[in-house]
C-alpha cells in the first residue's frame, strides 16, 4: 500500500509510510475498540439469556443493542478517584500499560493472506511473548491500589499466568512443528483447503491439544472460570476494586482484546485461519489455490472468515464464564501442572512421532507434510556434494531428519 | 513523481522528510538510556522494576528495528517476561513497611559510579575502534529467517551448506544445545525438589475410615512456588 501511495499519488516515501502506519495503527484499535463494544453487549444478553432473564431490552430499540455505547457514555462521565495512599504515577499508567500490551499483539495478527500489521518471521513466538506481558498492568494496579483486595488478585493473576504461560507455550509449539513455520501468515496458509486440512484434524493428538490450548488461553486472559483475580464474592473486585471511570474501561478493552486475540490465535493455529471449512475460491476458480494472486475481496473474505471463527471462540468463553463456577487457587494450579502440562508434552510427543511415521497423515494426498518441507531444505543444502561422499551423506542426512523432526 | 497527484500539494511535503528509522532508534535508546539510569536512581523497588522493564522492552525495541526480530521476541520473552518474577518479589517485600524505601548510603553510591564510570568508558571506547561502526549503515538489512537459526540448533548450517556446499556438519550448535537443555532440566527438577511442600503424611483414605480423626484438607498447596521457581 505505501508502494501504492508513493507510486500513484506520488507523495514522499517518509509520508506514504506515516499514512500506512497510522492507518494500520487506527484499524487495530478498532477492531478492539469496536469489538469491545459488541462483545460486551453480546455478554449481557448471553448472561441473561443463561440466566433465564431478558437482558438489556429498550436502549437503542430493540434488543438493547446501543447498550455499551450508553455504558461508555456513563464511564466518561464517572469521577476520576484515586486512593489517599495510592503511588499514583502507577495507579494511573497500569491501565494503559494492560491496553498496549493488549494492542501490540495484534500488531503481528493477520486477519487474512498478508492483512497483518507486521509480518513478523516469529509471529507465534511474539504474540505469545506480548500476551504474557499484560499482567504487568494487573500487578502494577494491584500495588498501587494501596488496596489490601487489589494486591491480593495482582498477585493471584501473577502466580496464574506465569504458570499457565508453560502448558500454553506447549500447546503452540505443535502448529509451529506442523508447519514449520513460527509466521503466522504461513501456518494459516498452510491449512488451506477443506477443512480436514486444518490442523486440528491433522491427527488426534492435534485435536486433544486444541482443547488443552482452549483452557490455558482461558487462564491466561483470566476469564471464569479461573477469573481468581477479579474474584467478586472474595477480593470485591480485585485488582481494579479502586478503579472508576474511563481508567476501568481500559481494562475491560484490555480484557475483551485479549480474549479475541487468543480466540483469534485459537483459529489461525488450529481452525485453519482465514481459510474457509470449503475451498469456495478455488471451486469457483477464482483463485488457483495459491493465496498470492488473491484480489482484494477474497482478502475481504479471509477477514469475514477469521472474525467469524474467532468470535465463535469468544462466544464460547461466555458460554463456559456463565456455565462453571470458579476454581479454588489449588485447582488452578493443579489443572495447570497436574493436567494442562503432562497432557500438552504428551501430546507434543505424540505430534512429533505421528510426523516421523505418518507424514502423509491417514488420508494420502490430502496433506503436504511440512517434513517433506524440511526434506527439502536438506536436499536443496546437500545438493552440491560430490559423489564419493554420498555414502556418508545418506547417513548424516538420514540422522539430521530424525533430529529435525524431533 | 509528480504523475497524477490527484490535486495534493506534494511539493508541500518533498521539501521536508524524517527518517523513521532514525527517530525510532534514538527514541528507543533513550527510553532504554534513561529508564535505566532509573532503575539505579529510584528507591522503591516496583519503581525499579517498572523501570528495568521499560529499558528492557526499549531494547527489544531495539532488536526489532535492527532486523532482529527473533532476538526481539527473545528479548521480550525471557528479560521482560523475567522481570515479571522480580515485580512480584518487589511487591511481596514491599508489603512490609520497612523496606518501601531502599536508600543506598552514600559511600556505596560513590564506588558504584566510579566502576559505572570505568565499564562505560572501556566500552564506549571499544564500540568506536570498530571500524565498519564508524559510518551510518545502510538502513534495515534484509532480516534472516528463523529458520537457519533452528536449523543450526539442531547441528546443520543450513546458511553457510547453501553456500559452500559442504558436507561435514560443522559449527552447528547441537551439542551447546543439549547441554543446555539438560542443565536447564536439572535446574527444573532442583528448583521443583527444592520448593516443594514439607508438610506432614496425609493419611490414605483407609486410614481414614478406621480412624475418626479429623481430615486435613489435601490440597497441593504449594505447587505455585515451584512454578515461579521452575520458569527462571
Amino acid at each position: 500500500m505505501a508502494e501504492f501511495l508513493i507510486e500513484t499519488i506520488g507523495l514522499p516515501a517518509w509520508l506514504a509510510w506515516t499514512c500506512v502506519a497510522g492507518l494500520s495503527a487506527v484499524l487495530i484499535l478498532n477492531v478492539i475498540a469496536g469489538g469491545a463494544l459488541i462483545f460486551i453487549w453480546a455478554e449481557r444478553k448471553i448472561a441473561a439469556r443463561i440466566q433465564d432473564r431478558l437482558g438489556p431490552t429498550r436502549t437503542g430499540g430493540r434488543f438493547g443493542w446501543l447498550q455499551s455505547l450508553a455504558d461508555g457514555i456513563k464511564l466518561l462521565a464517572k469521577e476520576d478517584l484515586m486512593p489517599e495512599g495510592a503511588d499514583a504515577l502507577l495507579f494511573r499508567l497500569a491501565p494503559y500499560v494492560s491496553f498496549c500490551a493488549s494492542f501490540c499483539a495484534f500488531i503481528a495478527l493477520p486477519f487474512a493472506f498478508d492483512t497483518v500489521g507486521q509480518r513478523l518471521n516469529v509471529g507465534v513466538f511474539f504474540v505469545v511473548a506480548i500476551l504474557g506481558l499484560e499482567v504487568f498492568g494487573v500487578i502494577l494496579a494491584g500495588y498501587a491500589s494501596a488496596s489490601k483486595w487489589s494486591l491480593f488478585g495482582a498477585m493471584r493473576e501473577a502466580a496464574q499466568v506465569v504458570s499457565y504461560e508453560v502448558p500454553l507455550g506447549m500447546c503452540v509449539v505443535v502448529p509451529v512443528m506442523l508447519a514449520g513455520s513460527m509466521d503466522l501468515v504461513t501456518i494459516g496458509e498452510k491449512q488451506a483447503g477443506w477443512a480436514m486440512n486444518w490442523f486440528i484434524f491433522h491427527d488426534p493428538f492435534t485435536f486433544i491439544i486444541f482443547w488443552v490450548y482452549c483452557t490455558c488461553a482461558l487462564a491466561s486472559v483470566n476469564r471464569a472460570p479461573f477469573d481468581l483475580a477479579e474474584a467478586e464474592s472474595e477480593l470485591v473486585a480485585g485488582f481494579h476494586t479502586e478503579y472508576s471511570g474511563l481508567r476501568w474501561s481500559f481494562f475491560f478493552m484490555a480484557e475483551y482484546g485479549s480474549m479475541f486475540l487468543v480466540s483469534a490465535l485459537a483459529a489461525i493455529l488450529f481452525l485453519g485461519g482465514w481459510n474457509g471449512p470449503v475451498p469456495v475460491s478455488k471451486l469457483l476458480g477464482l483463485s488457483d489455490g495459491v493465496a498470492v494472486t488473491d484480489p482484494f475481496a477474497l482478502r475481504i473474505v479471509g477477514c469475514m472468515n477469521l472474525f467469524l471463527k474467532a468470535t465463535a471462540g469468544v462466544l464460547l468463553m461466555m458460554w463456559i464464564r456463565w456455565t462453571l463456577p470458579r476454581l479454588r487457587i489449588d485447582q488452578v494450579m493443579t489443572t495447570c501442572l497436574k493436567y494442562c502440562t503432562p497432557i500438552a508434552a504428551a501430546m507434543f510427543l505424540g505430534v512429533m512421532l505421528w510426523q516421523l511415521f505418518l507424514p502423509g497423515g491417514l488420508v494420502a494426498g490430502s496433506f503436504r507434510a511440512a517434513a517433506g518441507v524440511r526434506e527439502g531444505w536438506l536436499e536443496q543444502s546437500y545438493r552440491k556434494q560430490s559423489a564419493e561422499e554420498e555414502s556418508l551423506s545418506v547417513k548424516t542426512l538420514s540422522r539430521h531428519v530424525f533430529e529435525v523432526s524431533r | 513523481m509528480n504523475q497524477a497527484s490527484f490535486g495534493i500539494p506534494v511539493s508541500l511535503f518533498a521539501s521536508v522528510t524524517i527518517d523513521w528509522h532514525g527517530f525510532f532508534f534514538l527514541l528507543f535508546a533513550a527510553i532504554a538510556c534513561i529508564s535505566a539510569l532509573m532503575v539505579v536512581l529510584s528507591d522503591n523497588v516496583v519503581r525499579m522494576a517498572l523501570h528495568l522493564v521499560l529499558s528492557l522492552g526499549a531494547t527489544a525495541g531495539l532488536f526489532f528495528l535492527a532486523g532482529a526480530e527473533f532476538l526481539g521476541a527473545m528479548q521480550l520473552m525471557i528479560y521482560v517476561g523475567g522481570t515479571l518474577v522480580l515485580l512480584v518479589f518487589g511487591v511481596m517485600l514491599t508489603a512490609q513497611t520497612q523496606l518501601v524505601s531502599l536508600r543506598t548510603p552514600a559511600g556505596d553510591r560513590v564506588i558504584a559510579s566510579i566502576l559505572a564510570a570505568a565499564l562505560l568508558a572501556v566500552l564506549v571506547q571499544a564500540a568506536f575502534s570498530i571500524e565498519s561502526w564508524q559510518k551510518p549503515g545502510q538502513g534495515m538489512v534484509s532480516a534472516p529467517t528463523a529458520t537457519p537459526l533452528g536449523m543450526a540448533l539442531v547441528g546443520v548450517r543450513v546458511d553457510q551448506h547453501a553456500e559452500e556446499g559442504l558436507l561435514e556438519p560443522k559449527g552447528g550448535y547441537l551439542l551447546p544445545f543439549e547441554i543446555v537443555s539438560v542443565h536447564l532440566l536439572v535446574v527444573l527438577i532442583g528448583a521443583a525438589y527444592l520448593a516443594r511442600a514439607k508438610r506432614r503424611r496425609v493419611p490414605r483414605p483407609v486410614d481414614l475410615v478406621a480412624s475418626v480423626d479429623s481430615v486435613e484438607p489435601t490440597f497441593s498447596g504449594n505447587s505455585d512456588t515451584t512454578v515461579s521457581g521452575g520458569s527462571e
